[in-house]
């Protein structure tokens, strides 16, 4: 857990690794890491980034460059990173009283329960079968799965607002088509690989399409654009045609 | 006060400096391809920097002002009229109410940078008034302008306008008080070093993380061979042709942070160049970063252009770019107190 590391990311970015793999632990250290390096407003800092198990940090390089005449901006950054990193893994370690020894990351102030109601199936799920099919599932136990677990957001990327979120059912786990789809509609809840997700909107996509769900995952009219942020956690509930016609506006 | 676009050219929108900020929740940071070009467009018609302006690709529009206005073309060389009339680049040019500018066919390099003194005021999304066109995002939802838009310029004092055309020094090429009447400052900054006109200046790349991954053969040929920029490059990436690049071995990947300038390794073996309107992360091999100095070079490539890459340090890349910054800096000192002492003529 104590092993990271600071690499370039071209010449005006850092890239903060903290793991290799998707695990719950490593991204709530890496969501921790992003809130606390927002927190110390380094100077040329003009972008958190936070990933799978990694953090990105976008920067100035005039503003970056620091004190002191012909130092290097990564030098003094890469720096200042390693203290805020130093100091949220003593924080962190097990005997401190904010355990994170249970594998599911701690509680973040975002955290409240976001639940997506989801109609499964038919046209909005039209993979749902044969998903089935590939996990040798009866489709219903597809839907059974996938809304039982409680899932979180490890982070978004690809588009404004698309969330991956880690939890998905291991018997759920299934390749992307061989072909992607050259429009996925806005609201698809897919699977991809180990994934799970939420097209925000119309897009083209190789994922499963398993059901969609009426709510607008991203509106930047909105004092909260993206209706899931990393950290956050999620359940979905399965709901009928009728009722997704009634929550769409 | 504002801008009617009478035809959009083949792909015009309005550009900033960019969005930055809401990575975490994947909106990328868009803008302008070319921000220098940006900046010095502004820094001529006495903006901000970071104001809003048109990017035009490869073909320009047509536009009608309603009111008059002062004007600033930079970037790639482009057919530039009112009327008869040529328009000048990289210099203030005052144009009268109901004045017809027409931005034809490009010469050399992708993209013109039109700016607009008071700026273009469309209400900014996420703090930027830039359209990412991929996502969909920014004023009049992220897309680029088409015919019929008003497009609302911001205010500038009627006076200071009204002065400018003696205050410019340059000579009416016609009655100002007649239809397209146009005043172009007699004097214009250097397109270079600020424009590669040639268009064959070598990109500088830094070495990514997934660079010592590559064969010893795709190694050498980043940078030895000559790319060719594919015809599906766009605002999001630029997809380089010529020696496929080839891993050692397949890597396993997860989803990080990518950058404008970073290039990704799909398995095909042609080399991606994320541009301005980069997604936020990726999954691909990124084995270099185009120096931030370069990438407006690379914005003016256009799809069947060559590029050709030279290795740079880390410390270099971003010593030519504090180099860069100081003296675009310093001009655009020097223009603003041009136009001051000028308009107080």
């Amino acid at each position: 857990m104590s092993t990271s590391s600071i690499e370039p990311l071209g010449d005006s970015a850092l890239l903060i690794r903290l793991g290799d793999s998707i695990d719950a632990r490593t991204n709530s250290l890496a969501l921790a890491l992003a809130d606390a390096l927002r927190a110390a407003k380094l100077p040329g800092v003009r972008d958190v980034a936070p990933a799978y198990a990694s953090v990105g940090v976008h920067f100035e390089p005039e503003a970056a460059a620091g004190p002191g005449v012909g130092g290097s901006p990564n030098e003094f950054l890469v720096q200042r990173i390693h203290e805020v990193v130093g100091a949220l893994l003593r924080d962190r370690l097990p005997h401190s009283n904010d355990a994170v020894g249970d594998g599911e990351g701690e509680a973040r102030p975002a955290d409240d329960l976001v639940q997506i109601p989801v109609c499964y199936g038919g046209d909005f799920g039209p993979d749902l079968d044969a998903l089935a099919a590939y996990t040798k599932l009866e489709a219903l136990d597809v839907v059974a799965r996938h809304a039982r677990t409680e899932y979180r957001v490890a982070m978004l990327g690809f588009m404004p607002g698309f969330p991956y979120l880690l939890g998905l059912d291991e018997a759920l786990h299934a390749p992307r088509r061989g072909s992607p789809r050259t429009r996925v509609p806005a609201g698809s809840v897919a699977i991809g690989g180990a994934q799970t997700g939420i097209y925000p909107r119309e897009l083209p996509g190789g994922w499963q399409l398993i059901g969609r769900t009426p709510l607008t995952l991203f509106d930047a009219a909105r004092a909260q654009p993206a209706l899931l942020r990393p950290g956050q956690r999620v359940r979905f509930r399965a709901i009928e045609a009728g009722e997704f016609a009634a929550l769409t506006q | 006060m504002s801008v009617r676009v009478l035809s959009p050219g083949w792909l015009t929108s309005v550009q900033d400096t960019g969005r930055s900020g809401h990575a975490a929740i994947g909106v990328g940071l868009s803008g302008a391809m070319d921000d220098v070009a940006l900046r010095l467009a502004n820094a001529l018609v006495g903006n901000a920097e970071n104001a809003a302006a048109l990017e035009v690709t490869l073909r320009g529009p047509r536009l009608r002002f309603e009111t008059d206005a002062l004007i600033a073309q930079t970037g790639a060389v482009i057919d530039a009229r009112c009327g008869t009339k040529a328009i000048p680049a990289w210099r203030p040019v005052w144009l009268a109410a109901g004045s017809e500018l027409e931005l034809g066919d490009m010469r050399r390099g992708a993209r013109a940078y039109l700016a607009i003194a008071g700026g273009v005021d469309v209400a900014p999304v996420l703090g930027s008034r830039s359209a990412d066109i991929n996502a969909s995002l920014g004023p009049l939802s992220g897309r680029a302008v088409v015919a019929g838009d008003e497009l609302p310029i911001g205010h500038v004092p009627a006076e200071h306008l009204a002065r400018l055309p003696q205050a410019l020094g340059g000579l009416p090429l016609r009655d100002p008080h007649e239809r397209d009447a146009i005043v172009a400052a007699r004097w214009s900054l250097d397109p270079q070093p600020w424009f590669d006109l040639r268009g064959d200046e070598p990109v500088a790349l830094v070495r990514g993380r997934h660079f010592e991954s590559l064969d010893a053969a795709s190694q050498r040929a980043l940078f030895n061979e000559t790319f060719r920029v594919g015809n599906e490059s766009n605002r999001v990436g630029y997809r380089l042709e010529g020696a496929k690049l080839r891993l050692e071995a397949p890597l396993e990947l997860i989803s990080e942070s990518v950058v404008p300038g970073t290039l990704q390794l799909p398995p095909n073996g042609d080399p991606i160049a994320l541009m301005a309107e980069a997604p936020t992360t990726g999954g691909y091999p990124r084995i270099a970063h185009v120096a931030s100095v370069d990438l407006p070079r690379l914005a003016q490539r256009r799809p069947g252009g060559r590029v050709r890459f030279v290795q740079t340090s880390l410390a270099d890349a971003q010593s030519r770019y504090l180099a860069r910054e100081r003296a675009l800096r310093a001009l655009v000192q020097f223009i603003k107190e041009r136009l001051h002492h000028q308009s107080h003529v």
